[in-house]
């Protein structure tokens, strides 16, 4: 990949992957750690290019496994510098561990997610079974429609994750293959604007500053764990709040908007559909102008229950899409949207719908056959 | 001690703080003065700085802290700490 003009606006032809690349080549984040893993893998081949030809300023940790990856992470960005890492699928569940340790010691740590199906069976393509399977480990989550949204929202997630009321991990996942690998037209900053959005790191915790000693991550017994959690879980729904000033940042300077939910053609609709990541895109270019709207969620954790339920609240009948299979019980997207519509006094219909499991192509003639049936 | 975001410590040196002397479970190290040789390796290897030393020599033995692993019963050239029921 070529960047002509770095010091410009300029619109490239990048695949999701490499629009990852580029935004993190312009954060020059202090150190990078990551273990490869399909369709991750070309997040990390270019920026391990970049560090090569001596583009960035990066320390660039290469580790044996996932678990490694997250946990060299942890420690720089502990050590009071930026450090970011990608991955996918399998090596997301490796992380599983050191997930709950980034968000619980409260480390603003960026980690870009290449959406794939979890094994068994071994499949590489795309679904969400992965980042929907760790939603639960403090971390925030925003989804991607294109490689366009996959280079603003990686800006976004460092300001929104840093921001002092928040200070907590984020992902920005990607459709596996279908975004990361498909080459869009992307519209880049300039790097200086993007290093006076993000403004220079303002460590919440440095262990190596040896003026204010710290100890991070002690023993917390039962007198203890409730206050930690208690405040944990009041920056996650903090981050709610902090969004869309973040978010409007960005815009101002993109012109580009990044609203937590994005409704398209809803205003009239009685039936609705909604959905995140590449599908959303699909679902547009099929309903068009028809009377069928849709719901797009950007931002899933924190879940913006209040704006879901007053988007979604005059529709008879909503559609839920899930890209993840679950097992005995709803659909994650589902079970949110279904829990922000409760206490309404006509409220739609909600029905969930598993699709594009493993890869499964999912294109305008599916989505118009699941309307012709309802 | 006020509760900070991610747990974390601030203050140096807390470990006072904690009386780890309640672990104790039955036994605990009494020391013998006559056979004492003062060598302190048993305050050395003392996980819980429990053998206060003063001036050189040991003082007494700290019960609030002394969790009663017996590694001092044990490292002890002289076998003079004995680990006795309580």
């Amino acid at each position: 990949m070529k960047t002509n003009n770095p010091s410009k606006t300029q619109v490239l032809a990048l695949t999701g992957a490499q629009a990852t690349t580029e935004a993190m080549r312009q954060v020059n984040p202090a150190v990078v750690a990551a273990y490869p893993i399909t369709p991750q893998t070309p997040i990390i081949e270019g920026f391990a290019g970049m560090v090569a030809d001596g583009l960035v300023a990066t320390e660039l940790i290469r580790v044996e496994s996932e678990h490694s990856a997250l946990s060299a992470v942890v420690g720089a960005q502990a050590s009071g510098v930026r450090a970011m890492t990608a991955s996918s699928s399998a090596g997301l569940a490796l992380m599983f561990e050191v997930l709950g340790v980034a968000s619980g010691l409260r480390l603003p740590i960026v980690m870009s997610i290449a959406n794939r199906a979890l094994s068994s069976p071994i499949n590489i393509h795309c679904d969400h079974s992965d980042t929907m399977g760790v939603r639960e480990q403090g971390w925030l989550q925003i989804y991607s429609e294109n490689p366009q949204e996959v280079y603003d929202h990686t800006l976004l997630a460092l300001k929104l994750a840093e921001h002092p009321e928040v200070q907590l991990p984020i992902m920005v996942c990607q459709d596996g293959f279908i975004t990361s690998h498909a080459t869009e037209r992307v519209a880049t900053l300039a790097d200086e604007t993007v290093q006076q959005f993000i403004g220079p790191y303002q460590p919440q915790t440095n262990l190596l500053d040896n003026k204010k000693p710290e100890t991070l991550g002690p023993l917390a017994l039962p007198n203890s764990q409730m206050e930690i959690k208690e405040l944990q879980m009041g920056a996650a729904n903090r981050a709610l709040g902090v969004y869309p000033q973040v978010a409007k940042e960005l815009e101002t300077i993109t012109k580009r908007g990044y609203p937590a939910i994005e409704a398209f053609n809803l205003d009239k609709a009685g039936v609705a559909i909604v959905t995140l990541g590449s599908t959303a895109g699909t679902v547009k270019h099929t309903i068009g102008k028809s009377k069928v709207g849709l719901l797009k969620i950007r931002l899933f954790r924190p879940f913006p229950y209040k704006k879901v339920k007053e988007a979604l609240g005059h529709c008879q009948k909503v559609i839920v899409l899930d890209r993840t299979p679950t097992y005995g019980a709803g659909a994650p997207l589902y079970l949110d949207v279904k829990s922000a519509l409760y206490g309404l006094e006509n409220p739609p219909v909600v029905e969930s719908i598993i699709f594009g499991l493993g890869g499964r192509d999912f294109g305008p003639e599916d989505i118009e056959s699941l309307l012709q049936n309802r | 001690m006020s509760i900070l975001p991610g747990g974390k410590i601030t203050t140096a040196g807390n470990s006072k703080e904690i009386a780890t002397g309640q672990w104790r479970e039955g036994t605990r190290p009494e020391y013998s003065k006559e056979k004492c040789s003062q060598c302190l390796i048993c305050a050395n290897f003392c996980p819980e700085n429990a053998i206060v030393v003063k001036d050189g020599r040991i003082d007494h033995i700290d019960y609030t802290k002394c969790k009663g692993c017996g590694i001092c019963a044990n490292e002890c050239p002289m076998k003079a700490i004995k680990m006795v029921k309580e």
